[in-house]
């Protein structure tokens, strides 16, 4: 598998280099900065040069790079070097340059307990965090044995993702859908692509071994359970919105989804899962993705944009962007910022806009227009002109796609929601347990 | 005073780092001591040799400090090989510590003690092996079970001889997923370096045991328990229902390596389940497959290229999908470039306006690569799906009207192909025609004069173009002075009035002016062809003979290349969509011996075609800049200092001009070695590569019925090669003859 594992800084200084078998030699450092970090035209993120093969993964300002001397598993070669930087986020806060070197030592440390002869172990925050730790936190208890027995207990065991001994006044249980929507809308306005990716990121407070049962309105499931149990029977009302409701008020309401796809934590006892849709689970402790679902069929836009751009001769371009909020008058979306793309030769533009702020961003050849809060219905228009140079060779421009961001809490484009959420523990203590939905956007991006 | 100098000299430098963190090392305060290891790392990592340092971080071993001991041992693993002696100092604090109450040091001390390869190291590792494989933690059990593959790998025999191995087996059956996991790791990492050992045999108690691990291990080691089924070869029935209803859950796993490796268990154990089940098991992949296109850009690469392997197995899962796979503005180009060529085969004539509007707009962008192949799937597209045709032309039509150089260019090639499907598009040459000064690549002047002359007698003015391009024959590159041969023979065979004088000035310059064998081998065939009394028929049949139409030119992998690489779904086999033999050796002389094979059969080829070889030779030189471009081939760079730059080339060539080949099946069993890499398995260069560098074996065997004819030829013109294009790609040329004219052909000798 693995050979080495090496990071690099932008200039292609040598950071981090170890080596996890004898075939990994530190000259192959120089031969991945001079093949692919001073070489501009790489275009792969693999490279195999004589038998040894790179894989690099570049992030903020650092490349991550695996050594492999064999036909590797270039899936989960990424996926680790990815997990590795999901890794040094948690532990760092930001995985770059600076944070590598501060914390070189550490990062050796990491590196053997995730990887041993090049085979990837536990790579869960959480357990890591237990026995390697930062230097704020002291590790007194990796060196007492008993609790060391136990920490390695968790780190094997079926359930490696929770400690046993788990303890909170107050049980709580908080659960995220984040829904990023993506849209592809051609020059004539008919919709290409458009899907969701959503997320449930749930911060599970509970005491104990908690067994947890999980509904949404996915059409399979509601099939197979319609006579099933309604939502907050005895484990505690959903707090947080009209999610109280009986399951069949909520179906009428919001009818069913369909969900193409979906993905679940490792914790999600996939094979239950598969027989009956259900969705059961002993959770981490603290904040975990629990699933992640795509979905395809009548997917909701929050917004309808009406991009008109005319170039006027060559030294000149006229916009017109009407934006539309199509969601509930109730609803606002925060942070709605659209980007207008301008011309490379573009020298000067002025903008009127009948809300919010536009700006020309010369680096990024962008004119954002920027809207703080944008609630429901409404629609604005923005007008522009860009007044462009002449160049001396005239290239086509490749008008890049006009793109959105925004993020409208309670809504979601798919039309998920949340049935209901059980905890089952031997202690048999209610807990409290709440719901929020977030559409953000994708790449929102309409062509013109 | 002398001896004092020189003792001076050796003597150890009293300023410098080396000196610093020596003293950091020896302090008697335990804070400067850990300091100082930790600056020893630091230097180690920036590729400073702190060897010499080695006695005195050994003396910071026997430490309570788990960090310091940490770090001593990452010291120790890098250079214990400079000082082997020493070593053996460290060994005490090893078995010591396999034997401390805390499982952490414990686990840290035989994971240590496997990395360090000395060889007086491996005598003492033995004793504290046996114990921890038998630990009550199972965090230190699956950390011995990787040290046996260590062991194995430093020495064989003493793994053997201690009976490491079969205890390994019986951890199969240990409780704990993790420890299954890493021992199922282990065997199959002894298995793959030394078959014979037999290590990983599954047998139905095991696949039992791995099932039911399956549910239970981390993501990594469900990973290695999936691809280790999905290499377990069964017969049984009811084995591979098992294996593929246990295993098919984990597609709705998070995380996509193992999403991949449950696709292919599934995918290669669904062979032998009933065609219904086995169908369902196809519609539960497709979401999967589908969601791995919104992970990373990486993961997304490697998932494409498995896409597209599966596809070729089987076009029909992902139909409806093809929204998915439209390009993102911001998409990388290496992702951009697969979505595309996915994108044309999953088109079918329900989804065709919708890709071609799309493809449109990708050939308006800026990234000329991107465009290009963009224009080129517009082509792949038409040929594809008849009723798509006359709209991929009209677009086409449409993008030459933009006038951009590249995207014109590109957009004749492609036609040229569609006039090889499909008649009736006559009606579109003279717009052609009006580009002609724009083109100034080989390829695409290359295209517009096979059209003129393939359809001379519909150009009023082809003799006009024509003069025009044998005006300035010896300007042209040779790939397009062969085609302005054979159109204005074409033309003349059509129109002998009007191109009496061309024919002769062209031959006149091909034969006397020229220095490329091929193009003056090609003019002197037509010379004699067209000075052929007895039958004057003769010219006609061979040259304006009817040629079938092309069947697709969308590329895709020979059959037996294809099961190959589905066996190795999701490994850097299936990015490459290479063997792995290709660019990995296996054991320690794999590589070696790939390319001592490599260079044998280019000298054998050497043997008995010489002059194919040399061709092929002079080929590898106008191919190798191509090569250069596309990282994604193997570069030819040496630095292991194992072999010969220029003999790694050889196996690249082979196979790429395998794929070069791949459009037509039945050629790419032959050994066409030493091709050239086509860009594409069409084009023109390509077909034209018949006449220098198929050898001859493989003329033979893919058209038997021409066989004979080629054979004389081959004796006759030595290397030119007339009957390799004659089966599903006509070589633009006509050479391609009819077997009633062989005769004819033999009578002119």
């Amino acid at each position: 598998m693995l050979s080495g594992i090496l990071v690099f800084n932008q200039k292609g200084e040598n950071l981090i280099f170890r080596a996890f078998r004898n075939d990994c030699r530190p000259r192959l450092a120089d031969i991945f900065r001079i093949q692919v970090i001073s070489n501009p035209q790489v275009r792969s993120p693999i490279l195999t040069l004589g038998s040894t093969t790179f894989s690099h993964v570049k992030h903020e300002n650092i490349y991550l790079v695996a050594v492999t001397k064999s036909n590797a598993n270039a899936a989960l070669v990424f996926e680790f070097l990815y997990r590795f930087i999901l890794l040094g986020k948690s532990y760092f806060g930001k995985f770059d340059e600076e944070a590598v070197k501060n914390n070189f030592v550490l990062i050796y440390e990491l590196l053997d307990e995730i990887l041993d002869f090049g085979y990837p172990q536990n790579t869960e925050t959480d357990t890591l965090k237990m026995y390697i730790t930062t230097e704020g936190v002291k590790s007194a208890i990796v060196n007492n044995p008993t609790d060391s027995s136990r920490i390695t207990m968790q780190a094997t065991g079926a359930l490696s993702w929770r400690r046993a001994d788990v303890k909170y006044r107050k049980n709580e249980a908080f659960v995220d859908v984040i829904e990023d929507v993506n849209l592809l809308m051609s020059a004539t306005g008919t919709v290409l692509r458009a899907d969701v990716n959503g997320q449930i990121v749930m911060r599970a407070y509970l005491t104990g071994t908690p067994e947890c049962k999980f509904g949404l309105n996915d059409r399979l499931l509601l099939d197979n359970d319609s006579a099933g149990p309604g939502s907050g029977s005895g484990s505690g009302s959903l707090g947080g919105n009209k999610m109280g409701l009986g399951s069949s008020k909520t179906r009428a309401a919001a009818g069913s989804v369909t969900l193409e796809d979906c993905q679940f934590h490792q914790c999600v006892k996939l094979g239950r899962f598969d027989a009956d849709r259900i969705i059961s689970f002993v959770p981490p402790d603290g904040e975990f993705e629990l699933m992640r679902y795509r979905a395809t069929e009548n997917v909701n836009l929050p917004f309808k944009v009406h991009p008109i751009v005319r170039e006027i001769g060559t030294t000149k371009v006229e916009y017109s962007v009407a934006i539309k909020a199509n969601y509930s008058s109730k609803l606002f979306a925060t942070n709605v910022v659209i980007r207008i793309p301008t011309p490379l030769n573009t020298a000067k533009t002025t903008e009127r806009t009948s809300q919010g702020r536009a700006k020309y961003e010369p680096e990024h050849n962008n004119i954002v227009w920027k809207i703080a809060r944008f609630s429901g219905g409404s629609e604005y228009v923005l007008t522009a002109e860009a007044t462009l140079t002449s160049m001396t060779n005239q290239k086509a421009w490749s008008r890049p796609p006009l793109s959105l961001n925004f993020s409208l809490l309670m809504f979601t484009s798919s039309g998920l929601l949340v049935r209901y959420l059980k905890v089952f523990e031997k202690s048999n203590y209610s807990s409290v347990k709440w719901v929020r939905y977030m559409t953000r956007a994708g790449s929102y991006e309409i062509r013109f | 005073m002398a001896m004092n100098r020189i003792r001076g000299a050796f003597a150890v430098p009293r300023k410098g780092e080396t000196f610093e963190l020596r003293a950091g090392l020896v302090s008697q305060y335990a804070y400067e001591r850990k300091e100082a290891i930790q600056k020893t790392i630091m230097a180690m990592t920036l590729g400073k040799d702190v060897s010499a340092l080695f006695p005195d971080v050994l003396k910071n071993i026997a430490t309570t400090d788990l960090e310091q001991k940490k770090l001593v041992y990452l010291y120790l693993m890098n250079y214990a090989k400079s000082h082997p002696d020493l070593c053996i100092l460290a060994v005490n604090t090893f078995v010591q510590d396999s034997e401390d109450p805390n499982p952490l040091i414990r686990a840290l001390a035989i994971r240590t003690m496997g990395c360090i390869r000395v060889d007086k190291m491996i005598d003492y590792m033995e004793e504290p092996l046996r114990k921890t494989l038998r630990d009550e933690s199972p965090y230190v059990r699956k950390t011995a079970a990787i040290c046996v593959a260590k062991l194995f790998d430093l020495s064989p025999a003493m793994c053997l001889e201690n009976g490491f191995l079969e205890m390994l087996q019986e951890m199969i059956g240990d409780p704990n997923p993790m420890v299954v996991a890493n021992s199922v790791t282990a065997l199959s990492e002894i298995h793959h370096a030394a078959p014979e050992t037999q290590a990983l045999q599954v047998t139905p108690n095991t696949l039992r045991k791995l099932l039911m691990a399956l549910n239970e291990c981390t993501e990594w080691g469900r990973v290695t328990i999936l691809t280790t089924l999905s290499e377990y070869r069964t017969s049984a029935v009811n084995e591979a229902e098992q294996i593929c209803e246990r295993v098919a859950p984990q597609f709705q796993h998070a995380n996509p390596s193992v999403v991949l490796a449950a696709v292919k268990a599934v995918f290669l154990h669904m062979k032998l389940v009933n065609a219904e089940l086995s169908s369902n098991y196809l519609k539960k992949m497709a979401p999967p497959l589908v969601t791995l296109v919104s992970s990373a850009p990486e993961v997304q690469y490697v998932a494409l290229r498995n896409i597209d392997l599966l596809l070729q197995k089987q076009p029909d899962i992902l139909n409806k999908e093809l929204r998915v796979f439209f390009c993102k503005y911001n998409d990388p180009p290496y992702v951009k470039f697969q979505k595309l060529e996915i994108m044309v085969r999953i088109a079918n004539d329900r989804n065709f306006d919708q890709l071609l509007a799309e493809l449109k707009e990708y050939a308006l962008e800026v990234d000329m690569d991107f465009v290009r192949r963009a224009v080129k799937a517009i082509g792949q597209v038409a040929i594809k799906i008849e009723s798509a045709c006359e709209k991929c032309v009209n677009t086409l039509l449409d993008l030459i009207n933009t006038k951009v150089n590249y995207v014109v260019q590109e957009a004749i090639v492609v036609i040229k192909d569609i006039f090889r499907k499909y008649p009736g598009y006559e009606g579109i040459i003279p717009t052609l025609c009006k580009c002609i000064d724009e083109l100034d690549e080989p390829n695409a002047r290359a295209a517009l004069i096979w059209i003129v002359g393939e359809y001379a007698e519909k150009i009023s003015n082809a003799g006009d173009i024509l003069a025009g391009f044998v005006e300035g024959f010896n300007e042209e590159f040779s790939q397009t002075q062969l085609q302005i041969l054979t159109a204005v023979v074409k033309l003349f065979l059509k129109r002998p009035d009007k191109a009496q004088g061309l024919v002769q000035k062209v031959l006149q310059a091909a034969t006397s002016e020229n220095d490329n064998p091929d193009v003056r081998d090609r003019a002197y065939v037509y010379w004699r062809l067209l000075s052929n009394t007895s039958d004057t028929n003769a010219a006609r049949n061979i040259v304006l003979s009817k040629k079938p139409p092309i069947v697709t030119t969308i590329h895709s992998l020979p059959p037996a290349l294809l099961e190959q690489l589905l066996t190795e779904l999701s490994t850097l086999a299936s990015v490459y969509h290479k063997p792995p033999e290709q660019f990995v050796g296996q054991g320690r002389f794999g590589a070696d011996a790939v390319q001592k094979a490599a260079i044998e059969e280019q000298l054998q080829n050497a043997r008995d075609n010489p002059l194919a070889a040399a061709a092929a030779a002079a080929v590898d030189g106008t191919a190798a800049p191509q090569q250069q471009s596309n990282v994604e081939n193997l570069l030819d760079i040496d630095f292991d200092g194992t072999a010969p730059a220029s003999a790694h080339k050889e196996p690249n060539g082979g196979m790429s001009g395998l794929e070069g080949l791949a459009g037509t099946p039945v050629r790419v069993e032959s050994p066409a070695a030493g091709a050239p890499a086509p860009s594409g398995s069409n084009n023109l260069d390509d077909l034209l590569g018949v006449f220098g560098d198929t050898p001859a074996p493989s003329a033979n065997t893919a058209a038997p019925p021409n066989g004979g004819a080629g054979a004389d030829l081959l004796n006759g013109f030595g290397g030119l090669d007339l009957s390799g294009g004659g089966m599903s790609s006509p070589p633009p040329a006509g050479a391609s003859q009819p077997k009633k004219t062989n005769e004819d052909i033999l009578s002119l000798f």
